[in-house]
């Protein structure tokens, strides 16, 4: 159920983004100056209200942390009653682009240093970025593994159809990285807008192997068998998290950062195939 | 559609009716159509007897076309060469039957022969079948050559043979100048003889015309019925025209057949039916004075009878028309009357219709005259009696023929 | 239909055309404001998006943005299979809309709706739909496999497939809307002159309606050109293969937005120049 939601829902909330982002782009340097003063204002308003949590935090998070940053979320939400966590996923770079675009968010959690930086470069974030966990890739195959795909070099076989994500997306960034560490060249059939689009590929059987990340491998279930390969230890990708400079609720911000960071977040996203950093 | 009811017997009406039975075996023919209750097949046989001696050319054919509640059911006979007009009001049926011939809308029942072979079951493209419709519907984006050349090329013709058929039937429609001309670059006259080309081009053995004059103004309408009527003389098969309105109906074909609510009502030689209409409707559309003639200024010589004066200024033959509320009848002869067109008749019979009444008059010149009931009683009118009928020159038209 | 006649005609076009003109200075001096403001609006709502992505632009690096291999290369598959799109929608779109216009059927108004519902579809969903058909492991895509070895996805023809799906519909509903505003009589005309329903549909309903068509072909050129969702989803992302422009504009957003607002720029510049030039020569000799 939630993954085909999922499947057919999520490209076209990043195709969205896109447009605002684009929207966005040509727009924002005029209202930048305006919009950080006006925040700037609600936001020592709201820190200065009470130590008690409520109200809204919003939290922009990569699309691999989906299943398991929306359990922590009921997690919080239980802790902290009249609180309520509002995600948005999205590929990194698009929820990168749409908060230095001006979007409201108080949270930010990337899948890769790079495009964090898009956001603390921009000095939208308030501190420093903070790695909560990592992820490794995995070579993703069709259920049963009728190829008998084992290593990363077994993909550059002319016979497999093989997706990449787009070079443009951190996994694969990640996995070009992985693939050129081992001197090996491999021409995908597709480079993939982003993770679950390769991952879809597979689930829907068009292509034979994907490159992805181990937890989106977990999130498919049995739809795709995963294949580990020693080389992604050279790609692993480091997922840092941020509270934004325009946070609206700071002290609920900072307090889903630290249930991130917490052994019982973490907990929940190493059941997800997460490494801890 | 039914023999009007026996009126209270008069011996105007006698005298009427009289001549009605006397009439040909075409008419007696129609009332059977018409009334008679007996199945349709032995109808069928019954007049295929009747015809027995004549060819089997010619249009034979027994249109039944329901649709809803409308029901058209009109047996039309028409020999090779001979104009038949359905003449009839707005929705009497007479362009669904126009269609049916064409194979445009299926017959519910009913036959079509032609020239001896059934056509029921042939798609219109194969049917010996020419169409003029009422608005042409010339292709806008052919030429007028190309929309001649149109059925030649359909018909298995190459393209300059097609061209050259169409050529020739354009020249011979005085159209040559305009061959190349797009539709809505003709004026409506010639549209209408680009239309008649193209529909004569396929050599139809049936052409069948859709009130062929009625998208035309008043003025271009004279010059164009004189000079359809003479390419529908020239015609060799078989030709059907629709029209509701009398006068073209009456220059262009020579035998009517009137049409109301889906049926028959009455047929025969337009002057007959202006003579004696069966129903008021009739009365009322075919309310015209025919006569043909030679002119010589504003003079008409008819072929027999007395001369009409006419506003037109015409020479050679002509027709001359006009309607029988244009004529004024006195007991005696008028002193100092302007009219000109002054003739002794005799009242042959009398008719009412409505609140008029329309007199059968014989004598110098056979006419029929409308007049109120009124001044009716004050002339004293019954069969045989002797009147003297004016008409003047404004209310007369000639056209050539 | 009304024709005028030679004589009365020429006073005709003069009559109308001075008309015309006096009902074009009427029409500017009495737009009445409840109207006038909203298309005012609509006007900027529409268009100041294309001048801030001008302003914007970053124009001192365009060209070296604009002279990669991989700019050109996507731009001539997105002309390519746009026009390849187009193409096919003809081919089987005219003879659909046809169908639809003249034929009586049960289930008429149902087939309509089925075969314009891509419009209302998100792209994506419908790349998706196409996998489930035409995909390797599609119920129809299947069999294409294993009797002709032809798998659609991640080739320029899936593109191609992608594209028509998701603009076809526009023909069709523009083609459908001509013919049934072109009287159906000048095929029975054609039909009295010998003519074949086919002759008829070929050398009398097609010339009629060709505007229509032209127009319906435009609008889907213009939308397979800008198709993204069912091309990405159906087709996948490989340079010069199934990149189209929309695809490298996406992909450019996500590391470089300059390039994206280039790249967007070029597809802007080609489709107003080829959809310009196609409305001097097509539209208004129609």
């Amino acid at each position: 159920m939630t993954r085909t939601a999922r499947r057919t829902g999520r490209p076209m909330q990043v195709a969205a983004l896109g447009v605002t982002a684009l929207l966005a782009l040509s727009a924002c340097s005029s209202s930048d100056d305006s919009s950080s003063t006006d925040s700037g204002s609600s936001a020592s308003a709201s820190t200065s209200a009470s130590d008690q949590l409520s109200g809204t935090v919003t939290v922009f998070a990569a699309a691999s942390l989906k299943e398991s940053f929306t359990t922590l979320g009921k997690e919080f939400e239980k802790a902290h009653p009249g609180t309520k966590v509002t995600f948005s996923f999205g590929g990194s770079d698009s929820l990168a682009a749409s908060i230095t675009g001006g979007a409201p968010a108080d949270v930010f959690a990337s899948a890769s240093p790079k495009t964090m930086a898009i956001v603390t470069d921009a000095g939208d974030a308030s501190g420093t970025p903070a790695t909560f966990v990592r992820n490794q890739l995995e070579i993703a195959t069709l259920p049963g593994n009728p190829d008998k795909i084992a290593s990363l070099k077994d993909l550059t076989k002319s016979s497999l159809k093989v997706v990449l994500c787009d070079k443009t997306v951190p996994c694969g960034a990640a996995a070009q990285k992985a693939l050129d560490a081992s001197k090996l060249k491999l021409t995908p059939v597709s480079y993939e807008q982003d993770v679950k689009a390769a991952l879809t590929k597979v689930e829907l059987k068009e292509a034979d192997a994907a490159v992805v990340y181990k937890t989106d491998v977990h999130a498919a279930g049995d739809k795709v068998e995963g294949v580990e390969f020693p080389e992604s230890a050279d790609a692993i990708n480091d997922y840092p998290i941020v509270q934004l400079k325009d946070a609206q609720n700071t002290a609920a911000a900072k307090a889903f950062i630290a249930l991130v960071q917490s052994a019982e977040g973490q907990k929940v996203l190493t059941e997800a195939g997460f490494l801890q950093p | 559609m039914t023999e009007p009811e026996p009126k209270k017997s008069t011996a105007a009406q006698r005298t009427v009716h009289d001549v009605h039975d006397a009439r040909d075996v075409r008419d007696v023919r129609d009332r059977h159509d018409v009334n008679d209750v007996r199945p349709a097949d032995s109808l069928a046989d019954e007049l295929d007897v009747r015809r027995a001696g004549a060819t089997a050319d010619g249009l034979d054919a027994h249109l039944v076309v329901q649709r809803g509640a409308f029901r058209l059911d009109v047996t039309l006979n028409v020999a090779p060469g001979e104009v038949v007009a359905l003449l009839g009001p707005n929705g009497a049926g007479k362009t669904t039957a126009l269609r049916a011939l064409a194979g445009l809308t299926p017959l519910t029942d009913g036959r079509l022969r032609l020239d001896g072979s059934a056509l029921d079951g042939t798609p219109p493209e194969s049917r010996p079948v020419g169409v003029v419709f009422q608005d042409y519907l010339l292709f806008p984006h052919l030429t007028a050559l190309d929309n001649v050349a149109f059925g030649p090329r359909c018909q298995g013709a190459t393209k300059a043979e097609a061209r050259a058929q169409a050529a020739e039937w354009l020249d011979r429609l005085g159209l040559a100048a305009h061959a190349g001309a797009k539709p809505r670059r003709l004026s409506g006259g010639q549209a209408q003889r680009v239309a008649l080309a193209r529909a004569l081009a396929t050599r139809p053995r049936l052409l069948l015309l859709d009130e062929p004059l009625a998208a035309l103004d008043a003025r271009t309408r004279l010059e164009v019925r004189a000079q359809l009527r003479r390419h529908l003389a020239e015609f060799e098969a078989v030709a059907v025209l629709v029209t509701h309105d009398p006068l073209d109906a009456m220059v262009l074909a020579d035998r009517l057949v009137v049409v109301e609510h889906g049926r028959v009502v009455q047929e025969g030689a337009p002057s007959d039916i202006a003579r004696h209409p069966r129903t008021d409707y009739i009365a009322q559309l075919v309310g015209l004075n025919l006569y043909r003639g030679e002119a010589d200024g504003h003079t008409v010589r008819l072929d027999a009878g007395p001369p009409i004066t006419t506003t037109e200024v015409l020479s050679g033959p002509v027709f001359v028309a006009f309607p029988p509320s244009a004529v004024t009848l006195y007991r005696d002869r008028p002193t100092g009357a302007s009219a000109r067109n002054l003739w002794h008749c005799e009242v042959a019979g009398l008719e009412t219709h409505g609140d008029q009444i329309r007199a059968d008059l014989t004598g110098e010149l056979p006419l029929a005259a409308d007049l109120t009931t009124v001044a009716a009683a004050e002339l004293d009118l019954h069969p045989g009696a002797r009147v003297w009928a004016a008409v003047k020159a404004t209310q007369t038209h000639a056209y050539p023929v | 239909m009304t024709v005028p006649t030679d004589r009365s005609g020429a006073a005709a076009d003069t009559i109308r055309g001075g008309l015309r003109r006096r009902r074009v200075r009427a029409q500017v001096r009495g737009v009445p404001l409840p109207l006038l403001v909203p298309a005012l609006i609509g006007v900027a709502f529409l268009v100041v998006p294309l001048i801030a992505l001008l302003v914007r632009a970053p124009w001192r690096s365009l060209p070296e943005l604009l002279t990669s291999a991989e700019v050109w290369q996507a731009l001539r598959l997105s002309l390519v299979c746009a026009t390849a799109a187009t193409a096919v929608s003809l081919v089987v779109g005219v003879p659909l809309a046809w169908l639809l216009a003249r034929v009586e059927f049960p289930g008429r108004g149902l087939l309509r709706a089925l075969v314009t519902l891509p419009l209302v579809l998100p792209p994506v969903v419908g790349g998706v739909a196409l996998l489930m058909a035409l995909g390797r492991n599609g119920i129809v895509g299947k069999t294409l496999d294993s009797w002709f070895g032809v798998t659609l996805p991640f080739t320029t023809a899936g593109v191609v497939v992608a594209e028509a799906f998701v603009a076809m519909p526009f023909l069709v509903i523009s083609v459908e809307g001509t013919l049934r505003a072109a009287d159906p009589r000048y095929e029975e005309a054609a039909a009295t002159l010998g003519a074949s329903r086919f002759t008829a549909f070929r050398r009398v309903t097609l010339p009629l309606i060709a505007p229509g068509i032209a127009a319906g072909a435009v609008l889907a050129w213009a939308r397979a050109l800008g198709e993204f969702g069912a091309t990405i989803t159906f087709a996948g992302n490989f340079p010069g293969r199934t990149q189209t422009m929309p695809l490298a504009v996406y992909l450019a957003l996500q590391s470089d937005p300059e390039a994206a607002i280039a790249l967007s720029l070029v597809l802007l510049a080609v489709s107003v120049a080829v959809l310009a030039g196609l409305r001097d020569r097509w539209m208004t000799a129609g």
